[in-house]
């Protein structure tokens, strides 16, 4: 096995009483799909935002090519190269395709003392970027609001990967998709793979994570439930770890917690 | 994954099919109206083109700022006040204290750009609506204004400011006029009325191109560039459009809000400074509903309430035909009333037609 490009040990993360995360530890490998699963409010998104720099955790190291990092904003994640694609807060559907793929990154041309953006460079690449990706778009300056919901995932992640994320953490892509645009998605999934980008994908979807994964981690009230490979599981023990720990959890509370 | 339900575009769609376009068919509109009711009552003479011109491009001075904060994703109510504030902050410190007016004039802007930057400060760190915010900044400034004027003076109207101005550099930047050598020029030649008796015989009626038109235009190309042609403009697309969605990427959402409140300010204080030096006096009511008829220009100009969208060239067409319907009550002599029920028209149409090309462009359901 390759090292890993990112790895979180012990994170503990409290909102005042809550505690949201109580030690999760989580690494993926570059060219690994590495699924994270949990039902709502399991904390998966609490701990994908510690990884992405919007959290700071509240105990726990997060090591990022070997190295102990400290992320202060999602900036700094960002410019180590960990990119992060939201389930809706991914693209801006006012405006146009180009817009949304330069945001934040935008190319700078100097004219004189003017400093002006180079829409004729940020065009042609998000043309080329998005046909690597296997959307023709119409013109790049339509708006994201035209494009249907697995083409807007797909902007984003191509953004992702244009930007030199090396770790792509994609925030339940699927979710509100249907099945024509989350197989897109799934395919586009695997070529970012394919590329040697570690990627972290987040479901409650077992069909979904099992169709890409290489490896599989439960996560279950703010606690994971162990890491399994591709094929030491099945997608009923996967399904029952998810749902099983639902219920114990539900056990747990109804106990008074002391079991 | 080409897409063969989507309709090949055609090049009369493209062109049609912009921001502007509300805009654009309520500035025909209107200029086709008044020149059919009013064509010959001298409104479209040098004089009265001077005349609507100027009222348009004070509202264009603050439907520019006004323009770029709502794309940002917010408001400014108090620009009105922050008029009158200025407007009196100019003529306490220039007529009153004895400042030199270029000095006053500074000093109006820089506590004005504060104000705004405390407006931003505000709106962000407490994350209130910014029409609460600067609500209340309606309210204080006006009445600081009203209180400063009576302290100082008495009065709350402050004259002599153009005799304290004179010889000054800053203040012709916004009261002068501009191109009066070729006015004169064009007079001499019969081309442009000239006054045929008094003192002022021989000089032509429209003297020159007033600085605030200069002003108006500047703002207007300046906005219009900074938004649609460089890296900042995006970030204020980005900002209104979602807040969260851009500082996820990295633009800093909070300085670019911060600083278009200032630049609303900014444009504001060009307004109050430009009218004082006209007017040659300052009053505590100056600017009263400004706010309001700055944002009803720029959303006649196609902007989004809600941020995220629009366009200044559109505000500034919008404020053109403010300004045009005003001051063609006067030219044509018509029941003042129907005008209103006119502009009230224009500015359901035009954001009916804006709503429309909206979705077309957006893909907004």
């Amino acid at each position: 096995m390759t090292q890993p490009i990112i790895e979180m040990k012990d994170i503990e993360k409290h909102f005042g009483p809550v505690i949201a995360l109580g030690g999760v530890s989580f690494d993926v490998c570059p060219g690994e799909v590495h699924c994270l699963l949990g039902d709502n409010g399991a904390g998966k998104s609490t701990f994908i935002k510690t990884m992405s720099g919007v959290h700071k955790p509240t105990s726990g190291t997060i090591l990022f090519e070997g190295r102990e990092m400290h992320f202060d904003s999602p900036r700094d994640a960002m410019a180590a190269g960990i990119a992060t694609v939201y389930q809706d807060l991914a693209m801006i559907p006012l405006m146009s395709v180009t817009r949304n793929f330069w945001m934040g990154n935008e190319p700078v041309r100097k004219i004189g003392p003017f400093r002006m953006m180079d829409f004729a460079r940020a065009n042609r690449v998000t043309m080329e970027e998005m046909a690597k990706m296997g959307i023709n778009l119409r013109e790049p300056n339509q708006a994201v609001g035209t494009l249907s919901g697995g083409e807007r995932q797909t902007v984003a992640i191509a953004r992702a990967v244009y930007f030199g994320a090396k770790v792509l953490i994609l925030d339940e892509p699927t979710s509100a998709l249907g099945v024509r645009q989350t197989s897109n998605v799934l395919a586009t999934i695997d070529k970012v793979r394919k590329g040697g980008i570690a990627v972290v994908f987040i479901t409650h979807n077992v069909r979904h994570a099992l169709a890409v994964g290489d490896r599989f981690t439960v996560l279950n009230r703010g606690k994971t439930l162990g890491t399994a490979r591709r094929g030491e599981i099945t997608p009923e023990e996967l399904q029952d770890l998810m749902a099983g720990g639902q219920e114990l959890a539900q056990l747990e509370s109804s106990l008074g917690g002391t079991v | 994954m080409s897409d063969e339900r989507m309709k090949q575009v055609s090049t009369l769609r493209r062109i049609m099919i912009r921001p502007e376009l509300g805009a654009i068919s309520g500035t025909i509109l209107v200029f086709v109206f008044f020149l059919m009711i009013a064509g010959d009552s001298g409104m479209f003479a040098p004089q009265g083109i001077q005349n609507w011109s100027v009222v348009s491009a004070q509202f264009a001075i603050i439907a520019v700022g006004a323009c770029l904060l709502m794309i940002a994703g917010e408001f400014d109510l108090s620009v009105g006040s922050m008029i009158g504030f200025a407007g009196i902050l100019i003529a306490i410190l220039s007529v009153q204290w004895g400042w030199p007016t270029w000095i006053s004039i500074l000093v109006a802007f820089a506590i004005c750009v504060s104000i705004g930057a405390l407006n931003g400060f505000l709106v962000i760190k407490t994350g209130l609506p910014s029409f609460i915010v600067t609500l209340a900044f309606l309210y204080i400034l006006r009445g600081l204004t009203i209180w400063l004027s009576i302290l100082t003076t008495q009065k709350t109207v402050i004259g002599g400011v153009r005799k304290a101005a004179e010889g000054d550099w800053l203040a012709p930047v916004f009261g002068g006029k501009i191109l009066t050598g070729l006015f004169q020029w064009m007079g001499d030649h019969g081309w442009i009325e000239t006054f045929s008796r008094g003192t002022r015989a021989g000089q032509p009626v429209v003297e020159g191109i007033p600085m605030l038109i200069i002003w108006a235009l500047g703002l207007i190309i300046f906005g219009q560039w900074l938004l649609t042609r460089t890296r900042f403009g995006n970030w204020i697309f980005a900002s209104g459009g979602d807040a969260q969605a851009a500082s996820y990427v990295g633009v800093p959402v909070n300085r670019v809000k911060i600083l278009m409140f200032m630049f609303t300010a900014f444009c504001a204080c060009v307004f109050a400074t430009s009218q004082v030096m006209e007017f040659g006096s300052a009053a505590a009511d100056r600017g009263l509903l400004k706010e309001f008829e700055a944002i009803i220009s720029v959303v006649i100009g196609g902007a989004l309430l809600t941020g995220g969208y629009g366009s200044v060239v559109g505000a500034a067409l919008g404020a053109l035909i403010f300004g045009v319907v005003q001051q063609g009550l006067f030219f044509s002599g018509a029941e003042s009333s129907l005008f209103r029920v006119f502009l009230g028209t224009i500015l359901i149409l035009a954001v009916i037609l804006n709503t429309y090309i909206r979705r077309i462009i957006t893909g907004e359901r």
